[in-house]
């Protein structure tokens, strides 16, 4: 292998895609072989840089200099001053030469389990996986443990689901090793339609052959022999990327018939969903993957003992199965000292909206949400006041500036912890509505409702209907309250999660910002939308 | 435009029912009105020894497919908080009197068919549409005048 002076790494992400990578990749070789450097520079197109909003994002190493909204026409002046004069060019610095802090400082707050490897290696080439010990938790596993003790393992870490019920992973892969019945199943959920959340999207296209070594993992211990990712049908790159992490492994006979010659047998499919959100609730998967109407089924019985086609299954969101391999490579113990004592390990988020530094991290269990929003968002751009916060997307909750201070964990979060899941960060300044926001929540709602029970059915469209005469100004002074008891009655009465989450952003606008509700009915100026936020034209 | 055989997709296909979405993606995907016959159930009812029924009880659930035939370009522009937040009312808006329909219509040109998403995961370059398999971010009035021409010229 040669050695480089210098590595520059380039984010493939869809973000970057439609900022026209591919071609800025072609210009970047092109320039380096006229400068003379291709022999001493080299470049590895890698997984999100964790930047959001900027475009193509290159980093340059040793020096760790992050570029952002990087064009093909820019990229021989940045090969010709910084790769062959050495010096940066900090007009196309990220952030701007200004800020406090920098991209790359950002990166140090973080404690990096899942994402350790996006952004760093080709997640297109097994071989880089290996070399940062991708499937080494694998072979340990298949060597020396019996299937009862990477269970065992996987309890004593205390890993809890990373899809928002928080249910322990140790304990679900027992009940479904006890379960009776064969085949068992191995199903990795990657149906992320939260909106706002893309960590398990950028998980896949940044390092793929960790979700495929922990559905092994994960099929060894629960003694399964097949497996399936379903995801979303609009995530393009993320289905290519998989597959081609599943292709890899089979080859290298990672998957098989005989895996590592231990005699364990697993394959896996990849299954494209077609548009749908409430396949992302774990029975409605089961059924589409079963080639039906997402329909959720009644619970119990649980996916652990009645899964796919009526077996015996594991169903495990990407976030969850992506720890797996540093649990069993790193120990219990050395993963306990992750996050809190009843919540361990990390969390990924995105962080959005009017941040100066928009994009994905990953910090300890526990983090202070105010941590997140100031020390890794970087905090509002141009000295803006933070009005609001809705955390873990549609089904999440508005949170207020004095709420900040509350610690991201399942505990402290209690009865809206299924927010935390998703790990969509949404920040808002005070040009923000909230009952226009709300508005926008609710319509999701009522497009999304699967239209099997009627509380959810009919419950998402009244929502929308009383909103909206709330924002005309004709919602009459009982509206609020029948809101929320709509929503309550929805809690209790709608069949799966998708209709019982309504409540959480309900309750959470209504009693956080009530003032703007009743200005609205009050036919008094909101200054929210006094201001207007019309997109650009021209 | 040379259309793949439907024989020869089926055949991609083992006959076995979880199999169903993916091969009506793969037969929606070469119809050049993005939509699915009645001709198609009827092959894929077949390949699966299934009720026609069945076959349509399933794809009538999801939103990427569609019985109606559609523009040769769908467009599906996102409405999620955070696109709300950065201003897709305002897109939707100005694609509606660009394009002179409404959401869930076609132009009379039969080339483009205006829908609504949910996110698509790509918020940090909100307002955000899909047009056939090409996101397209960071959206202002002329950014979307500049996409139309594009493929009213046909790329």
């Amino acid at each position: 292998m040669k050695l480089a002076r210098a590595h520059v790494l380039i984010g493939v992400d869809d973000e970057a895609r439609l900022a026209g990578v591919e071609d800025i990749i072609r210009t970047l070789h092109t320039s380096l072989e006229q400068a003379g450097l291709a022999d001493e520079i080299q470049v590895v197109e890698t997984g999100t840089l964790g930047v959001s909003g900027h475009g193509v994002v290159l980093v340059v190493y040793p020096e760790g200099i992050y570029y952002g909204d990087v064009t093909a026409d820019i990229v021989p002046h940045i090969v010709e001053e910084h790769l062959f004069k050495g010096r940066p060019v900090e007009s196309l610095r990220l952030p701007s030469a200004t800020a406090a802090v920098r991209p790359s400082e950002v990166y140090r707050r973080q404690t990096r389990v899942v994402l350790r490897n996006c952004g760093v290696i080709d997640p297109g080439n097994i071989d880089e996986y290996i070399a940062a010990g991708g499937y080494e938790a694998l072979g340990k596993s298949l060597g020396d443990m019996r299937p009862e003790e990477v269970v065992a393992e996987i309890k004593e870490s205390g890993l809890r689901g990373r899809g928002g019920a928080g249910f322990p992973t140790g304990l679900k892969w027992e009940l479904v090793r006890r379960a009776a019945g064969e085949p068992k199943y191995v199903v990795c959920n990657a149906d992320e339609g939260e909106p706002g959340t893309f960590k398990d999207r950028l998980i896949l296209e940044g390092d793929p052959h960790k979700l495929v070594e922990g559905m092994v993992l994960c099929a060894y211990a629960c003694g399964a022999s097949q497996g399936f990712v379903y995801i979303r049908g609009e995530y393009g790159l993320s289905i290519e990327r998989i597959q081609g992490a599943i292709d890899q492994a089979r080859d290298y006979g990672l998957l098989g018939r005989d895996i590592m010659g231990s005699g364990f047998a697993f394959d896996m499919e990849v299954r494209p969903g077609a548009g749908a959100y409430v396949c992302g609730e774990e029975t409605s998967l089961l059924e589409s993957l079963e080639g039906k109407r997402g329909w959720p089924r009644m619970r119990p019985p649980y996916p652990v003992t009645f899964g796919l086609w009526g077996k015996p299954t594991a169903l495990n969101n990407v976030e969850t199965l992506a720890n797996v391999p540093e649990i069993v490579a790193g120990g219990a113990e050395w993963y306990k000292q992750l996050g809190t004592a009843a919540c361990t390990g990390t969390k990924v988020y995105t962080i959005l909206g009017h941040v100066r530094f928009p994009g994905l991290v990953e910090v300890e269990m526990g983090t202070p949400l105010r941590a997140l929003v100031y020390d890794l968002g970087g905090g509002l751009p141009d000295g803006q006041a933070l009005k609001a916060v809705l955390v873990g997307g549609a089904a999440g909750a508005f949170v207020t500036p004095q709420a900040l201070d509350v610690r991201m964990d399942y505990e402290s979060l209690r009865n809206w912890a299924a927010a935390l899941g998703s790990g969509a960060i949404l920040v808002m300044d005070e040009s923000a509505c909230l009952v226009d926001m709300l508005g926008s929540v609710l319509r999701f709602f009522r497009h999304e409702s699967c239209g099997q029970c009627v509380p959810c059915r009919a419950g998402t469209d009244r929502l929308v209907n009383i909103l909206e005469g709330i924002r005309r100004g004709q919602g009459g002074a009982s509206a609020l309250e029948e809101l929320e008891r709509i929503a309550a009655t929805m809690q209790v009465a709608s069949l799966c999660p998708l209709g019982q989450s309504v409540l959480l952003p309900v309750h959470t606008a209504l009693t956080g910002f009530r003032d703007e509700f009743v200005a609205h009915i009050e036919g008094t100026n909101c200054p929210a939308c006094s201001r207007g936020r019309e997109v650009a034209t021209g | 435009m040379n259309l793949p055989n439907k024989q020869d997709i089926l055949s991609q296909h083992p006959r076995s029912e979880d199999r169903l979405l993916a091969i009506l993606h793969d037969l929606q995907k070469a119809n050049s009105d993005n939509a699915l016959s009645r001709e198609d159930l009827q092959l894929v009812a077949a390949h699966l020894n299934v009720p026609l029924s069945r076959v349509h009880d399933a794809l009538t659930f999801y939103s990427m497919f569609s019985l109606r035939p559609r523009g040769r370009h769908v467009i599906r522009v996102c409405d999620s908080p955070h696109c709300h937040l950065g201003g897709s009312w305002s897109v939707l808006e100005e694609l509606q009197r660009l394009l002179g329909v409404k959401v869930g219509e076609t132009t009379e040109d039969g080339l483009f068919t205006l829908e609504l998403t949910s996110c698509l995961g790509v918020c940090g370059v909100a307002p955000v549409m899909m047009v056939d398999e090409e996101m397209v971010g960071n959206l202002t009035t002329e950014r979307l005048q500049e996409v139309l021409a594009r493929y009213r010229e046909g790329r």
